[in-house]
């Protein structure tokens, strides 16, 4: 099987003035399709800046970068505004959703930039990423309308709608609580199993262990790279969590 | 490319996420289309009316006007106009062939007594050619005849406006008037005509013979002379060649030689008519280009909440890169926002002038015309200022930096 995203010695380098501040030195990551691969690291250690190059908002200094069979290191602005559109999801820590604009047409807003038009039928792709993610039952409503985990599950719509090679996911549950998190990898761990390569960025290690391998980041270069032990499982926690509230 | 009704459906969505601030960014373009087009139409209207007036004055008019005269190459003052005579008259009723109608004019005029008062007013000493030179006709009465003329008889022919002040309640018809204290007898009353485009009245006047007026009103033979002539072409088309004859005659008759100047001129309608509509012209113009300044800070107006907005959408524009959105869909989605709002803020400036000619057309003396030429002109103009204001705002918004952008608080 080919790999969905293979890098060679990618590295990325700030001038901040005088000062070249080394973000990444020398990246090789290697993801197969249908993988769940949590990024892990602290603040500083090179994983947004990882993150926003495997998501084609940057380019590296140098290195390879292999993206479902195209080398996407030093295509332009259109080109790489093309692949975000057409092989990338993004999912973010604050949702990132249009305010004032219902979920079925945040939903919607990829398909509207697909010049090829791929997808005929763009309310209908739409509704049936929103059933994917279980809120076909909100389609009309506003993201100040929804809780927090219903617009990260709108967010998730989003992502899927254009069908891309990966999920890219930024601390996708920074902003909820403990019970909404679990709810978010749940959905996560689903479209998984259905075959949605998912790359998650985060500094939680219980976040990380719903995925099913980990690479760990410092310093700009990648100190672990492990398959998760005693994965768990979202959607038993999840019962689990609803037995103990009863018991409360 | 996006489908441009998909393109209009979102930046009207965004324009009316934000209704009262779109509705005053537009208000300046409201203001500034509905401005130039009024005022443009005001300047038209008066430039119609100044037209009217002056064809009422009388068909293929001809004017000759005493010019400077020079003597040995010296432009002799004011004082020097050589006045014209009744040689001068008869030489052009003789010869002109494409002239139908020759009347002198002698100008007087004072304080007439007669009848209720007093009234101060012009007097015109004419030839009965002059009735139908300047389109006269009576009310009452009849007109005089050139026996009148011939004879110096003291009658007299009153305007709607003299008549009024003199006899309000009674026909002048047989009332005797003194001009200058002399008595002239009154043998009808002209039909009104109204104001002259410059806002003169036209009915206040007195005609009698020239003869009358010359020999009997102004005695002294230093000054006595006839003032001006009124002529009339055959038709409209000939008044050209008409004025070159007139031209001609004149120079024999005032014994013209070769290269010596005209110490007169002869003036046609067009000319007049040309004069005035430059005035109103310019007057159009600049009504209208100080108009066009409130249009062209509307357009400001719009460039400056056009900046508001990118700024507040950061956020927005850096979720539409991130979801595949080029430079250029940002710019064009930006662009299309700009000119949505001055483009239909041009729309109801439109209408809105429309509203205020009609109701300047019913409730004012104003007749403004709302000419196609400058609804298209400011529509058009409306549209550009759009354009124009809103692109460094869009391309503000399209050389954002996608992860910046998706970072703004």
């Amino acid at each position: 099987m080919t790999a969905v995203i293979e890098t060679h010695g990618l590295t990325r380098t700030f001038e901040v003035g005088d000062i070249s501040v080394h973000a990444l030195r020398g990246i090789n990551l290697t993801i197969e399709p249908g993988d769940f691969v949590a990024i892990m690291g602290s603040s500083g250690s090179g994983k947004s800046t990882l993150m926003n190059l495997v998501g084609c908002l940057d380019t590296p200094t140098s290195g390879e970068y292999v993206l479902d069979g195209e080398r996407v290191e030093s295509l332009s602005k259109n080109q790489r505004a093309m692949i975000r559109n057409r092989k990338i999801g993004f999912v973010f820590q604050g949702f990132n959703l249009l305010s004032r604009t219902t979920a079925l047409e945040n939903v919607e807003l990829p398909l509207f930039y697909d010049r090829q038009n791929h997808v005929r039928n763009h309310r209908q792709a739409a509704v049936e990423a929103l059933n994917r993610v279980g809120l076909a039952d909100r389609l009309e409503h506003t993201p100040n309308q929804l809780s927090g985990g219903q617009q990260q599950r709108v967010a998730i719509a989003r992502a899927l709608v254009n069908r891309p090679a990966i999920v890219l996911a930024d601390e996708p549950t920074g902003n909820l609580d403990s019970r909404t998190s679990v709810e978010i990898m749940s959905v996560f761990q689903e479209l998984n199993a259905e075959g949605v390569t998912v790359i998650l960025v985060t500094h939680e290690a219980d976040v990380a262990n719903y995925a099913k391998r980990i690479v760990g980041l410092r310093d700009g270069r990648i100190v672990r790279d492990v398959a998760v032990t005693g994965r768990h499982d979202a959607a038993k926690d999840l019962a689990a969590l609803g037995q103990r509230e009863e018991l409360d | 490319m996006i489908s441009i009704t998909r393109l209009l459906r979102a930046s009207s969505r965004s324009i009316l996420r934000n209704r009262m601030r779109s509705l005053l960014t537009s208000l300046g373009i409201i203001i500034g289309v509905g401005a130039v087009i009024v005022m443009v139409a005001i300047g038209e209207g008066s430039q119609a009316q100044i037209e009217a007036n002056i064809t009422s004055l009388g068909t293929n008019l001809l004017l000759v006007i005493p010019g400077s005269s020079n003597t040995g190459g010296v432009r002799q003052g004011g004082g020097s106009y050589k006045q014209f005579t009744f040689d001068d008259i008869e030489a052009l009723k003789r010869e002109a062939t494409l002239v139908d109608g020759v009347s002198p004019v002698v100008r007087s005029g004072g304080q007439i007594i007669g009848g209720a008062g007093n009234w101060f007013t012009s007097v015109y000493g004419v030839s009965p050619e002059y009735f139908k030179i300047r389109s006269w006709e009576v009310s009452s009465g009849e007109f005089f005849t050139d026996k009148d003329v011939t004879a110096r008889r003291k009658v007299a022919l009153l305007g709607k406006t003299v008549a009024d002040q003199l006899f309000p309640n009674q026909d002048p018809v047989g009332q005797n008037i003194r001009i200058r204290n002399i008595p002239f007898t009154v043998i009808g009353v002209l039909k009104a005509k109204g104001q002259t485009g410059m806002g003169q009245d036209q009915d206040d006047v007195i005609l009698a013979p020239a003869t009358s007026v010359l020999y009997r009103l102004k005695g002294d033979r230093r000054t006595a002379s006839i003032d001006m002539i009124n002529a009339s072409a055959v038709s409209s088309t000939q008044v050209d060649s008409a004025t070159a004859e007139m031209r001609t005659i004149l120079r024999k008759s005032h014994k013209l030689i070769e290269g010596q100047d005209d110490d007169f001129t002869v003036r046609s309608q067009a000319e007049i008519m040309q004069t005035a509509t430059e005035t109103t012209k310019t007057m159009t113009l600049l009504l209208g280009s100080i108009a066009a300044v409130s249009l062209l800070v509307g357009g400001i107006g719009i460039m400056n909440i056009m900046l508001v907005s990118v700024t507040e959408r950061t956020r927005e524009i850096g979720i539409r890169l991130s979801v595949g959105a080029r430079e250029s869909d940002v710019l064009i989605q930006f662009l299309t926002e700009a000119v949505v709002l001055s483009v239909s803020g041009g729309i109801i400036g439109i209408t809105l002038s429309a509203a205020v000619v009609a109701g300047l057309n019913k409730w004012t003396t104003l007749q403004p015309i709302i000419t196609p030429n400058i609804v298209v002109v400011s529509f058009l103009f409306s549209a550009f200022v759009g354009i124009f204001f809103g692109f460094y705002p869009a391309r503000k918004a399209a050389a954002l930096d996608p992860i910046d952008a998706l970072r703004h608080e």
